[in-house]
């Protein structure tokens, strides 16, 4: 399957999507492809993908974020245009704010996206408000009207954060699945750890690059 | 217990609220905290109680005071130039002998300050949360499942002692995310029942209470003061918190508390790798101050250490515990900058003779 020029990353709240767009960023330069990471997000004041810059650089990806993010300013403001990153080589992961307040930042930028980009949808069965697979749609459609845009896959990236194991994961499967089925949209991933990548279908490796400051 | 769920700080707080009968919300938003309000205003109307986004932090506060007054249990948050604004309510909460609920989700200060996070309230919330004599319950969280624990527990000594109990978070606890478990209880909104005192109708068939904070008379005023602080006295002597580590034989005894501990109690543990005799001390009350804890978990120790994201808000409350007994040294960062546990476990190293 062929990789459309932007991959944009939306869902709720906390489902992790920040965590994901970098293991997909780094997943994509790894294999050779120009990668530029879009933090879009003009909702959360920390835990972003911005957070992640020297990460970035060490691994030849490009970051585009707002001006004021990280810092000590609380502004929504997107002072750069995706329209410039359309002829650019290679892939361009976007990062959106959670829940449709973080997807109105897409509605702008609607023109380039269309017909252009593969629009998936974290979730994670663990979060409040979406724990039920009806509730995860809804937040779908809602985050469709606000980017004007449709969703294209799912990401099942069920987790418990430092508590995640096989189990946690395999306890989603029929959840995602159900979604899926609702919602007639194919799951793209199943985000798990190498050790039992082997037990969930469309499994994606992933490392958890977001983590507390006495994690480090 | 529930299946465990994922959530941030600021979520797990506003639905801890509910699990507690909180059945009224009043707030304004500001970062870091908006995420209480957010999550209350989607909740409460599910589960029979109110949510009000007022038209400011004063007026957010006034309307805790009176729907306090009525034995509703009630409760508001803010993050640190908000909490400011609501420190005259405050007083007037207290000086009511009323029960509540308030959150402050600390970022840098002074002024407007910054978005991230901080602990430069300590001085605030501890010594003057408003004018005159009088102190609110002030509880320390460290993780996303203390805060949860913390709320009900705070609703309930409120009610006991009929005043204003805070709890002390900060941007760090506030945005991060972690597991969390909800015992299975079903949601019971608090009415006024067991609160004789409460205005909440007296349908004729009782004495009308009254609430309020003027007294004429000022003997009357000091009588009420005073009763005041023999409960205080009560509180500090039978209901302070902290937890200790590893500090039976530590040398250096380092105090710290919320989200300040886990970095600095994660550079302790790295001392200890290093064979360095270091132990941490948490207040989880910093209102009463846990001065026996302290007192007790320093006994042995050459030295303390204070660890704060302020310019060492706590260090005084520490030498008094101690009675200046033995020197106390600070490491902080303050403006929204977090303190990285290689940064304490340098000054533990310095203190420690080793560079």
């Amino acid at each position: 399957m062929s990789i459309p020029k932007f991959i944009v990353i939306t869902g709720h709240y906390g489902s992790g999507k920040t965590n994901v767009s970098v293991n997909i960023a780094l997943d994509l330069a790894k294999k050779g492809e120009n990668v530029t990471v879009v933090d879009l997000d003009i909702v959360n004041p920390y835990f972003r993908t911005a957070d992640f810059e020297q990460l970035f650089k060490n691994n030849n990806v490009e970051l585009f974020k707002p001006v004021y993010a990280n810092s000590n300013l609380d502004i929504p403001a997107l002072d750069f245009d995706l329209m410039s990153l359309r002829d650019t080589k290679g892939k361009v992961v976007i990062d959106v704010g959670g829940d449709d307040e973080g997807a109105k930042a897409l509605g702008r930028f609607q023109k380039v996206l269309s017909g252009n980009s593969t629009v998936l949808y974290v979730v994670n069965k663990y979060r409040y408000l979406t724990s039920a697979p009806e509730e995860a749609l809804t937040l779908m459609r809602e985050i469709e009207y606000a980017s004007g845009l449709k969703c294209t896959g799912i990401i099942n990236n069920s987790n418990l954060g430092d508590e995640t194991d096989a189990k946690c994961v395999e306890n989603s499967l029929r959840y995602a699945d159900t979604l899926s089925k609702l919602s007639g949209l194919p799951i793209a991933a199943t985000c798990c750890k190498e050790e039992y990548a082997d037990r969930v279908p469309m499994p994606f490796t992933v490392k958890v690059f977001v983590k507390k400051p006495w994690e480090e | 217990m529930a299946e465990k769920k994922l959530m941030k700080g600021n979520e797990a707080l506003a639905e801890a609220a509910l699990r507690a009968g909180c059945k009224c919300f009043f707030g304004y938003p500001i970062t870091p905290q908006t995420e209480i309000s957010a999550y209350l205003s989607k909740r409460m109307p599910k589960v029979g109680g109110t949510f009000l986004q007022a038209e400011s932090e004063v007026a957010a506060i006034n309307m805790v005071y009176g729907c306090a007054g009525s034995g509703i249990r009630c409760m508001t948050s803010s993050s640190s130039p908000g909490i400011s604004l609501k420190t005259e309510g405050i007083s007037y909460i207290a000086g009511s002998d009323l029960p509540c609920v308030i959150i402050n989700v600390q970022r840098g200060g002074p002024g407007l300050g910054g978005i991230q996070p901080s602990q430069a309230d300590y001085w605030q919330v501890t010594h003057a949360l408003g004018h005159g004599d009088f102190h609110a319950l002030v509880f320390a969280p460290a993780s996303v499942q203390e805060m949860v624990d913390t709320v009900t527990k705070a609703f309930d000594m409120a009610d006991e002692f009929r005043m204003p109990a805070v709890i002390l978070a900060d941007g760090l606890l506030g945005q991060m995310m972690e597991p969390v478990a909800f015992d299975d209880a079903e949601i019971k909104m608090s009415d006024a029942s067991n609160k004789p005192w409460a205005a909440s109708g007296h349908k004729n068939a009782r004495k009308h209470n009254i609430i309020n904070s003027l007294y004429l008379q000022p003997d009357q005023l000091e009588d009420k003061v005073t009763a005041r602080f023999k409960r205080y006295e009560k509180i500090k002597a039978e209901r302070s918190e902290a937890v200790s580590d590893y500090c039976e034989d530590a040398d250096i005894v380092v105090v710290a508390y919320g989200s300040t501990a886990r970095l600095a109690k994660s550079a302790v543990e790295s001392a200890r790798k290093e064979g360095l005799k270091v132990g941490i001390i948490r207040p989880v009350t910093l209102w009463p101050f846990p001065v026996k804890q302290i007192q007790a978990a320093a006994e042995n120790a050459k030295k303390l250490l204070v660890v704060e994201m302020s310019m060492g808000q706590m260090v005084d409350d520490v030498k008094l515990a101690i009675n200046c007994s033995k020197p106390v040294e600070f490491y902080g960062r303050t403006g929204g900058v977090i303190p990285k546990p290689a940064e304490i476990l340098a000054k533990i190293r310095e203190m420690g003779g080793k560079d």
